[in-house]
């Protein structure tokens, strides 16, 4: 697996010392150890710092709010509110990796989105005068908007790899091009109702989420595949005769990823439908209601199975194939990927075809967690989106960044914004709190990297 | 004749790689102009010159790194194009660039293998293989190098050096680029260099050898061409010159021929 941590093995500097460099060298001596045992159990240190600072957030609201922010109900909100970000980010990291940038992923967003509404509320029911309600509906109008998204995506990567217009110009020129022309579709009407089987996609309840079984299944798949890669990858480095990680090393991690897999499962069956749409769905569902009320668990929400879906898929194509290593080889040095051969513009293209798809997939999500086709979607997500990769160790010099940790950085803002919101902080202080946790990832990565040189 | 026996028997005497009338120019400046080298399977041909006698420039022609305005490669005796990197490692033309060309970010396999990655029965990247194989190559060449899980960017020169190398080699080249492969290195490390370029013409490789170090180009070359101001001035048989002739092609673009005692007496100050 490509290593793009940029970890240095090194020792802690001699020297005297000022009151300052004490300090750092203590927090330096802390990182090495740290590093020290990432190594053996060949982890991601950063990602496993991430996984660490969302807990303590958690916990840090959750006292603050009185528990009110640890409940079920939060984290599934929490985690549905985090995906089209969370989404977009993925693709992100691969743009910034390869040394560009994308301005226009919220105006994509919006703009796939409200042609998935226009496909829906508007062109097949009436233009094709086939009505609502039509089972195919759904797939019709995701795949209008993705195949949109496709498009968008590489008419901007083609001006910037074939053209060579910088990527900042193209997109800056996308994010007005594209929201200008929402506008000028309907009027800039809001375009409504959504198809019932679409609006799944939103995670809106009762409708939005898988149910308890699927849930434990998922969870189930979930388990086995950590498992099934863990040891196939060791046993293929044991056939080669390499180095593997001792086994407790291996245990570890196989028993805390399944442990946090079915954690994480049994928190979203914890939340049980509210009562008035339990009362809803026994009705809908011909059950009698229990005196003391149904307790239906929701499960995992639509949208999060599918950003679930979008990461393995995203880290996959990053890790395990070419296209990934280009990117990453192209970010670290564009003339030696030039010189081994690779085709730099077509693979600089295809990550914009891909954030472009990415966008709308996102772009549906928010347009039917709306229930409703809106000129607004996604304005501004180009700056959340950006700043989820950045959060997740994404570095603007190129060549650096993760999917998990790009995924983990939407969560992470998002749980922030939520925490605050239950706290009562209003919402130019939100704005605030999470400028700075930008800025304050971006200098502990440097200060960290700085002490491990 | 013996032309057409020649022609017909077209045996050693056919260069491996023949370049004719190379002309490269970056806007007004013809930084090769009507340059013709050749090279011989099994020979190392010294590149020499001074900064900006249009060495690399000539050579990225053949590596498929900045095609040349007009002139003619020959492969065996057969004309071919290089319109970029890839279709010279087609056709067996390897190449060390002077800046190493490694992707910083990525460890050594990735870029042993950059652009020509081992692949599962799904396409997906074999890195194992790739790391099995990295192995094998570097350390035939560096017997020390360990760090085979990390971004080539925290190795030192030499290792960085074994990694260009490596993927130099690994891949069954018959021509050989390296342009000033021992100007980062140690004297341990540079030894070991000579020695790999040794046993690779014994390997029956066709090597181009660039170089500001004399002493390098006249203990590993039997043959050494001289640029100047993007012009050859000539080429000798190593055997038939003395460092201070080839200094004076160097420096005042005159053969051995036509230069006089009192003229190499002066380079020496």
């Amino acid at each position: 697996m490509t290593q793009v941590t940029g970890e240095v093995q090194a020792g802690i500097p001699d020297g005297p010392k000022g009151a300052f460099e004490r300090f750092g060298g203590g927090i330096g001596s802390g990182f090495h150890a740290a590093q020290a045992g990432a190594r053996t159990m060949e982890v991601d240190l950063r990602l496993a710092g991430m996984i660490v600072t969302l807990i303590c957030i958690w916990l840090g609201f959750g006292f603050a709010s009185n528990g009110l922010y640890l409940t079920p109900r939060n984290f599934y909100d929490v985690s549905v509110q985090s995906v089209p970000v969370a989404i977009m980010a993925t693709g992100m990291v691969l743009v910034i990796v390869s040394r560009n940038i994308d301005l226009s992923v919220g105006s994509i967003m919006g703009f796939s989105g409200y042609m998935m509404a226009m496909t829906q509320a508007i062109w097949i029911p009436t233009n094709l005068g086939a009505g609502y309600g039509q089972w195919y509906i759904w797939i019709v109008a995701l795949a209008v908007g993705i195949a949109l998204g496709a498009l968008i995506g590489a008419i901007h990567g083609g001006l910037i790899a074939y053209v060579g217009i910088p990527s900042f110009v193209v997109t800056l020129g996308g994010l007005l091009i594209w929201r200008g022309l929402i506008f000028k579709l309907q009027q800039g009407q809001t375009i409504a109702p959504m198809d019932d089987t679409f609006s799944v996609l939103g995670g809106g309840l009762p409708q939005g989420s898988i149910g308890q079984w699927p849930t434990w299944i998922v969870g189930a798949l979930l388990c086995v595949g950590i498992v099934y890669l863990l040891v196939t990858s060791r046993r293929k480095r044991r056939e080669y005769g390499f180095p593997v990680r001792p086994q407790w090393a291996q245990a570890t991690l196989m028993i805390g990823g399944c442990a946090t897999v079915l954690a994480a499962m049994w928190v979203y069956n914890n939340y049980a439908l509210p009562p008035l749409l339990a009362t809803k769905y026994a009705a809908a569902h011909g059950i009698t209601e229990p005196a003391g009320g149904l307790i239906i668990p929701v499960g995992l929400a639509w949208p999060v199975l599918v950003l679930g879906g979008v990461t393995l898929v995203m880290m996959f194509l990053a890790t395990r194939r070419t296209f990934g290593r280009y990117v990453f080889a192209i970010g670290g040095n564009p003339e030696a990927a030039e010189l081994a051969g690779i085709n730099t513009r077509r693979t600089i293209m295809m990550t914009f075809v891909l954030i472009g798809i990415l966008c709308a997939i996102a772009g549906g999500i928010q347009t039917a967690r709306l229930d409703a086709g809106v000129t607004s979607t996604g304005t501004n997500y180009e700056l959340l989106v950006i700043a989820a990769a950045v959060i997740g160790g994404t570095s603007f010099a190129g060549g650096k960044g993760t999917i998990p940790g790009a995924v983990l950085g939407a969560v992470v803002m998002q749980s922030l914004k939520s925490g605050m919101v239950t706290i009562n902080i209003d919402s130019p202080m939100q704005d605030v709190a999470i400028g700075s946790v930008l800025i304050l990832a971006v200098g502990i990565d440097a200060f960290l990297s700085r002490r491990a040189k | 004749m013996s032309m057409a026996t020649t022609d017909q028997l077209p045996t050693k005497t056919t260069p491996l790689v023949e370049m004719r009338r190379m002309s490269v120019a970056f806007g007004g400046v013809h930084a090769v102009q009507n340059v013709t080298v050749d090279l011989q399977a099994g020979e190392v041909v010294g590149l020499v010159g001074g900064n900006g006698a249009g060495k690399t420039t000539l050579i990225r022609a053949l590596s498929g790194a900045h095609p040349a305005d007009s002139g003619e490669i020959l492969i065996d005796g057969q004309p071919v194009t290089i319109p970029d990197p890839r279709a010279a490692k087609a056709l067996g033309i390897e190449t060390i660039y002077q800046t190493l060309a490694l992707a910083e970010n990525v460890d050594a396999s990735a870029n042993l293998f950059l652009g020509r990655e081992l692949k599962t029965r799904i396409g997906s990247l074999d890195d194992a293989a790739m790391e099995s194989a990295t192995r094998k190559v570097i350390g035939r060449l560096n017997p020390n190098f360990k760090n085979f899980k990390t971004p080539v960017v925290s190795l030192s020169g030499g290792q960085r050096q074994s990694v260009a190398i490596g993927r130099a080699i690994h891949f069954n080249a018959r021509i050989l680029i390296m342009d000033e492969p021992t100007a980062a290195l140690g004297p341990a490390e540079t030894a070991q260099v000579r020695d790999l370029i040794i046993q690779l013409k014994s390997e029956g490789i066709g090597i181009f050898l660039i170089s500001h170090d004399i002493h390098d180009v006249f203990n590993l070359a039997d043959r050494i061409s001289v640029m100047l101001h993007g012009k050859l001035v000539g080429t000798v048989n190593k055997a038939d010159v003395t460092t201070d002739e080839v200094l004076g092609m160097i420096i005042m673009g005159k053969l051995p021929s036509e230069v006089s005692q009192r003229e190499l007496a002066q380079l020496h100050g």
